[in-house]
């Protein structure tokens, strides 16, 4: 059970598909223009997530290695076609918001990049697991955007206006260029944050002088100065 | 003996010149420009630009107060991008919009890409783009006399006369900067003469703008018309006070003159193509952004390392 929560936290905190791993970026930039279309894009793919993670995981001894690939895509297209299909028939609205990124979803890296990594080599428990907690993750990340950049490009929160009457939007937070800047400040944030956690609880413990063969490309050689070493 | 031999590494001759010289020389250049804007336009034209320069100062302040960095604002160029900024805004413009658009030039453009010398685009223009898109009503809204009226640019496309000389003046609807030539020109002569900004660009940038329009557009090779695409919008004060932008031009010499052909292709192009009458400042902070591949291509060869003899 431990292992299972470790999964979700992997997927919301540690490794979140947005904001660490920078995994589907197309549909992060593209579809929160609101806030509603963040957790709309967000839990549809957690749906096919959970789903192909499972049946991957299950035909995990089944699929010969050198097909695996095109095997994967096979699945997780089903489920899209599913998930599509039911969006289709009761929440038209959202479907006509999120368009062609629904389909877009089989294409998603973070989907086939979980059954490559996790479902094609652990249970089937486990793997459901990763694909809420990544999926969890992933709307977390659209959900943050979409409410930033609703907020400031068109003054609502899920729809509801919230700023006051003399407000003018700033447009160009719900055009391209808003979904660049807010993700940019977001991961910004995000990796301030985390750089103080690792320094707390670290301290310094597994890093040596040899700051080129160092896989933390964040730190730059600043933890060994401040180290003192 | 040995006493007489100082022996030190070069440079040995410093030039007097500092960035804030050069910054303070550019400042009083569009002191004419600024000047003529407020005169024409009156209190608002004032207020916007105090409030640019002011806030830019303090945006920079701010951020490197609040990032431990060191304080920059004495080397002037944030007093230069408010007041360019300001120059770029039309004399409608509420205080409010000259304080984001500074906070977009200063802290997203110029701060977080490492201060002046590593922004990659103009701040100032595309603090201007910035707030053109956010608010394009209020962004295209020129009041002339109290008259809400259409630029000179945007009637010559629509096939109308324009009075050329009111044009050179200034007596026109525009932004706060870009209305008077003759005003700009005092200016530019200024920054040339001083040495400052290198006549390559803005020559290349008229020049290809010129030859341009006159293949392309609709007014052919008529003087009037293509006087009046030059002293129209914005194309001097960019041509000679943005594009001419030290840390977003190109350094070598014939970089300079593509970059200028660049700016001015892509001007005509905005003019003549887009659905704006205006294209100056997305034509030079797209050029900015080829500055890294135009200084790559003109880079000159090492001595001794090939080359023709």
């Amino acid at each position: 059970m431990n292992k299972c929560i470790e999964r979700i936290y992997n997927g919301l905190v540690r490794e979140n598909p947005t904001f660490v791993l920078m995994l589907g970026m197309c549909p992060t930039l593209a579809v929160t223009t609101s806030a509603m279309n963040g957790v709309g894009m967000g839990l549809a793919t957690t749906v096919v997530l959970i789903l192909s993670n499972i049946m991957i995981s299950m035909l995990r001894k089944v699929i010969p290695d050198g097909v695996r690939i095109p095997a994967f895509i096979v699945v997780i297209a089903s489920f899209v076609t599913i998930v599509e299909l039911l969006l289709k028939a009761y929440i038209p609205s959202l479907y006509a918001a999120l368009g062609l990124y629904i389909p877009l979803i089989v294409v998603n890296c973070i989907i086939l990049g979980r059954a490559e990594s996790y479902a094609s080599k652990n249970g089937v428990i486990y793997s459901a697991f990763d694909g809420l907690g990544m999926g969890l993750g992933f709307t977390f990340g659209l959900t943050c955007i979409g409410i930033i950049r609703e907020l400031i490009g068109n003054g609502t929160f899920f729809g509801l206006a919230v700023l006051p009457e003399s407000y003018e939007p700033l447009t160009i937070f719900i055009l391209a260029p808003g979904a660049f800047l807010v993700l940019a400040f977001l991961v910004a944030a995000m990796n301030r944050i985390k750089l103080h956690g690792g320094r707390d609880t670290g301290a310094g413990g597994n890093c040596d002088e040899l700051c080129k063969n160092c896989p933390n490309t964040i730190c730059k050689g600043r933890e060994v100065i401040e180290n003192g070493r | 003996m040995s006493d007489n031999i100082k022996v030190s590494a070069s440079p040995h001759i410093r030039s007097r010149m500092s960035t804030s010289r050069i910054m303070f020389l550019v400042i009083i250049s569009l002191l004419p420009a600024t000047l003529y804007g407020i005169y024409q336009f009156g209190y608002n034209a004032a207020l916007i630009v105090a409030v640019c320069i002011a806030s830019c100062v303090v945006f920079e302040y701010v951020y490197e107060k609040l990032m431990k960095l060191p304080v920059t604002i004495g080397d002037l160029s944030a007093i230069v991008t408010g007041l360019l900024l300001a120059l770029n805004l039309p004399p409608t413009a509420t205080w409010w919009m000259a304080c984001i658009g500074c906070a977009f030039s200063i802290i997203i453009v110029k701060m977080l890409f490492g201060g002046l010398g590593q922004n990659f685009m103009n701040p100032a223009l595309a603090g201007r783009c910035f707030l053109v898109i956010c608010f394009t009503a209020r962004m295209t809204n020129f009041v002339y006399d109290g008259i809400s009226s259409a630029t000179p640019l945007a009637n010559i496309r629509d096939g109308q006369s324009v009075d050329l000389m009111a044009m050179f003046i200034g007596r026109i609807p525009g932004t706060i900067g870009e209305v008077s030539t003759a005003a700009l020109l005092i200016g530019a002569i200024l920054l040339i003469v001083t040495g400052i900004i290198d006549f390559r660009i803005p020559c290349a940038y008229i020049g290809s703008f010129v030859v341009f329009m006159g293949l392309v557009s609709p007014g052919g090779w008529d003087i009037t018309y293509l006087a009046a695409q030059i002293c129209g919008g914005g194309l001097i004060l960019g041509a000679f006070f943005m594009a001419t932008d030290y840390v977003t031009s190109p350094i070598t010499k014939t970089g300079r003159v593509l970059f200028g052909i660049c700016c001015g292709l892509l001007t005509g192009v905005f003019r003549v193509y887009s659905s704006s009458a205006e294209g100056v400042s997305y034509a030079i902070i797209i050029s900015n952004l080829l500055v890294p591949l135009i200084e790559k291509i003109t880079l000159p060869k090492c001595f001794g390392k090939g080359g023709e003899v």
